[in-house]
Parts: structure tokens; sequence; C-alpha cells
């Protein structure tokens, strides 16, 4: 196991405007080689000669990116799924056999570059709050830093080339992270999210395609990515993610309005088990966690002391807890060890 | 995340050997008679003939698959053996996952992609970032084609020493090209 791993990424700071509901925005960009098999039809040699190209290639690049190249065949599993549930990979990246796969991050964990995903690259850059223009910039200038070594599949009518058609264009897809407690509790959040689904967007679970909506967090992103510049792109998605803030925001006034006082009792309960329990598992420590952040935001619980939401739900994963107690461990023995560390983090010390 | 994702619903048994779960649905047509039945995969590699892998997950792959047969039901053999030229994928695949196997793919298939792709991304043309080194490659070519309809032209009114300015140029450029597409010139 590597500790190098075990630390929280930059985004999980929770800091910048509208962060108590937008926890993080990220811009990802599909690249692929020109005149190369995509990464399901590379044969050996050829996966092999690719990886080793590109390991090249980030050697190579301008001071200043700081990336560290890692090949997953070289990771040990457990910091693996610690990568994936910090967001840093997809589930995909890590799908056995890894023999050919790699990812490149820097110290911050603000960027991570996925190597022989569904495409040769995935540049992702994830920054805190609403910051999509910021976190755009960045990819693109790594872009353009990767593209003096990198010929990428390009086509004039096309844009970027992509193993699937609905990557196709700009290559990027854009999200934003969000913690809909309000509109989850008020039963609004279906409706929302089929709206989305008219202006091209769409709204996925916390781990991304085909996961569960834990913790009342949900990611939202744009689902064309043809036909509008990069920058039209982010603004629509900004657009309607400052929408869905200021439902989020509508909804949790309602809430108050309406049922203070078991609002309040629901949230207290939370933080009381939260506070006293001695085992809980990932997602219901996820759940109460969610619960909490909303009575924290509105004043009814004190805020957790040191962690921000995100490192909280980050921290009671499966894999990071592994990695923090530098061993693996049972199931009772995780939900063990993951009570204590939230006790620790809310009330300062163990209760 | 959940610890283990759920496996999802009941399984049905395979109709031919009764004993492994079925996943997969083969289609036959005889006589044109369509017969359609649940086999495990062993049980369909056995018969040698499944049009159809029916994966538990709905997928954007699947959908994509779904969208480039047009409605027709189980995907049939429509595209015989339709192959890109340069790697040699066969179009029946990307019917069948979504994905195809390079970027040459998207010339080779274009046609077939092309309504496709309107489908799906609302539009047919990319307004977005341009690689520098693509930029550049884009405008030589098209000095290129300014400068040879100039040469036409220069000829046809035996300006021979306009002409062979010209073609000084459009050899130089092409040269340019020559040694930047080392790597791999492309249409």
């Amino acid at each position: 196991m590597n500790p190098e791993f075990g630390r929280f990424s930059r985004w999980m700071e929770g800091k910048g405007p509208d962060s108590d509901i937008v926890l993080s925005a990220r811009v990802r960009l599909a690249r692929n080689l020109r005149q190369l098999p995509f990464p399901h039809r590379l044969d050996e040699g050829q996966a092999e000669t690719t990886l080793a190209r590109l390991q090249e290639t980030f050697a190579a690049l301008e001071e200043g990116w700081h990336l560290r190249f890692h090949r997953l065949a070289e990771v040990a599993p457990l910091d693996r799924q610690v990568l994936v549930e910090k967001h840093l990979i997809s589930p995909q990246l890590v799908q056995e056999p890894v023999r050919f796969q790699a990812v490149a991050i820097d110290p911050g964990e603000s960027i991570s570059i996925m190597i022989n995903e569904e495409d040769h690259l995935r540049i992702q850059v994830v920054l805190p709050a609403l910051s999509l223009n910021e976190a755009w910039q960045v990819a693109d200038r790594l872009d353009d830093a990767l593209e003096e070594h990198l010929d990428f599949a390009f086509d004039a009518r096309w844009g970027y080339l992509t193993a699937c058609p609905t990557n196709l264009g700009t290559g990027m897809r854009a999200s934003v992270m969000v913690h809909l407690p309000g509109l989850v509790l008020t039963r609004q959040v279906a409706q929302v999210f089929t709206t989305l689904s008219q202006v091209g967007m769409v709204a996925r679970g916390l781990y991304g395609e085909g996961t569960d909506a834990l913790g009342n967090i949900f990611q939202i992103s744009n689902q064309v990515s043809l036909g509008l510049s990069e920058e039209e792109f982010l603004h629509n998605l900004a657009v309607v993610a400052q929408q869905i803030v200021g439902s989020e925001r509508h909804a949790r006034q309602h809430l108050r309005q309406e049922a203070g006082i078991r609002l309040a009792d629901r949230v207290a309960r939370a933080y009381g088990i939260l506070t006293h329990a001695k085992i809980l598992t990932s997602e219901e420590a996820l759940r109460l966690l969610s619960e909490v952040k909303l009575g924290a935001d509105l004043g009814i619980v004190p805020a957790p002391s040191r962690a921000s939401f995100a490192q909280l739900a980050v921290l009671t994963q499966p894999g990071f807890l592994q990695l923090r107690a530098g061993r693996a461990l049972s199931p009772l023995e995780r939900d063990e060890l993951r009570a204590r560390l939230i006790r620790e983090q809310l009330v300062g010390e163990a209760a | 995340m959940a610890e283990n994702p759920g496996a999802g619903g009941a399984l049905t048994l395979c109709q031919r050997c009764h004993q492994r779960p079925a996943t997969v649905q083969v289609a036959t047509v005889v006589n044109g008679e369509k017969r359609e039945r649940r086999l495990c995969e062993e049980c369909a590699r056995e018969e040698g003939a499944f049009h159809l892998v029916l994966t538990p997950v709905f997928t954007v792959q699947n959908l994509l698959g779904g969208l480039v047969g047009q409605g027709v039901g189980p995907l049939r053999p429509v595209w015989g053996d339709r192959r890109c030229g340069y790697c040699g994928y066969p179009f029946q695949r990307f019917a069948e996952t979504g994905r195809l196997g390079c970027d040459r793919c998207y010339e080779a298939f274009a046609d077939q992609l092309e309504p496709l792709i309107r489908r799906i991304q609302g539009r047919s043309s990319h307004h977005g970032k341009v690689p520098r080194r693509g930029e550049r490659q884009l405008l030589r070519r098209r000095e290129l084609e300014q400068l040879r309809a100039e040469l036409r032209g220069a000829v046809e009114r035996e300006e021979f020493e306009r002409a062979a300015e010209l073609r000084d140029r459009i050899r130089a450029l092409e040269e340019e090209a020559r040694q930047v597409g080392a790597g791999g010139e492309g249409a």
C-alpha cells in the first residue's frame, strides 16, 4: 500500500462560492492517438508500446505540471480502489486485467489523466465549488502541452475522435457534484432531473454512470459533446448548476418553514448516531453525514470541526479506511474504524 | 459506495440445458419464421449461431447499437462484412458494442455514422477547440488548394514566370507537409 494515496485531494477542502451545495467541478477531455486502434482493440504489443510512449511523454512534459505516472499493474488493488473512491480514476479503468492501464496525477490531486480507459487519454481536472472555467483552463493548457508531443485523432467536421461517438467533438464531459438533500426530502429531485435531460444534461449518482445517489450526492454533466464550443457547453452547465443551487436553497427554506421541528429532529438524530455509534456501514455513514451536513448548513447542528463533508464522505469508503489503517480489514473492523473516525471528526475526540 | 453492487433480478434458466442461467437470446429464422430462445453462453456457442447478446445492463453502448439498427429489432447481419480498411474492425461490432475500432473507422463508416451522430449529438459539426498542429495542417491544405487554383489560372493565361513562382511555393508547402506528416498523413 502506498500511503501517498491516503491524503485528501484539493477539491475536498470545500471552499468557494456555493461550496455548501456544489462540492466540486470537473472537466474531462477524451483524446486519442492518430491512426492507432482504440484501447479495446490494441493488441499486446501495441498496448505496451502505447503505454511506454505515453509514459515518456509525461516524463518529457515541461516542469510545472508535476505529474506522477503510475502503471496500474504496479499499484496495489487496494490503492486502486482508493483512487476510484477519490474520483481520480473511473471504476472502468481498474477492471481486470489492468496490464496496460495507467494514471498520471499531480500532488494536489486536481489533475488526473487516465491512460487506456475507453480512450487513449482522458484528461481530468477537478476543482472545488463551481470552478468550471478554471478547471477547463487547466485542462486546455495540459491538452496543449500534450499536443506538443502527441498527434491527436481529429477531424475537421467531427472534432476529436473518440472510441464511442457519444464523446465526439469537444471530447469534453464537464460535471458538477452537488449535494441536494433539500430536493430529495421535498421529493422534487426526479422532476428536476427530467427537466435536465430536456436541455442536454444528465444526472448520475456519486460514482458516475450506473451508480446510486448515495448521500444525496449527484453529478450533473453535459450529455452532448459536439456542435458547441467548450465555453458554450460550460456556460450552459454553469447556468443549470446555479438554477439547481437556487432550487435546493428554496427547498431547504421550505423544509425549515413547513417542517421545522421534524427537520431539526431528523438531523439531530443523525448527529446523535454519528457522534455515538460504535459501528457504521459505509451506506449508513454517508446517509447520516448528508443529513448532518444539511443540519450544519442550516445552523441546526454544529459543523464538523476538522474535516469537510467531502473529506468525511471519502474517509468512510472501504478502501480509504484500510489505507488509513495500513492493512486489510474485515467488514466489521471497517465499520468500527469508520464509526471511530467520524466520531473523532465530528466532536474533536473519541466520544 | 455500496461494497458489492447488486447482481440483479431473478435468473431464467437456459432453454437447452435447463441447468445454467440464460444470458443470451438467440434468434433463428427458419423458412421466414422467427424463433427466439434464451440460452446460456455455452449452449449458444455450441449451437454456433447467436445474433444478439443480451447483457443485463442497459448501457450507452447497447443503446447506440440499437440506434444503428433503426428499430429493426434484434440485430440482423445487414452490414454484411463491412470493415474499416485501416484497422479491419467490422461495423457489426460497432452495432453490438457502440464502440469503434480506431479513428479511421469514422471515415470508413461515415455514411452509417453521420445520421447516428446527428441523432445522439443533435448536431453534426464541431465548433470547439482545434488542435494547434491540426490547425496548421488545415491551413496548409487550404493554402495549397488556393495556390493550385492560381497556378491553373496562370498557366491558362500563359503567365509562365508567375506559374513557376507558384509551383515553387506549392513544392515547398508539400515538402513541409510531408515532413510534419511523417508520423502519419491522414485524409
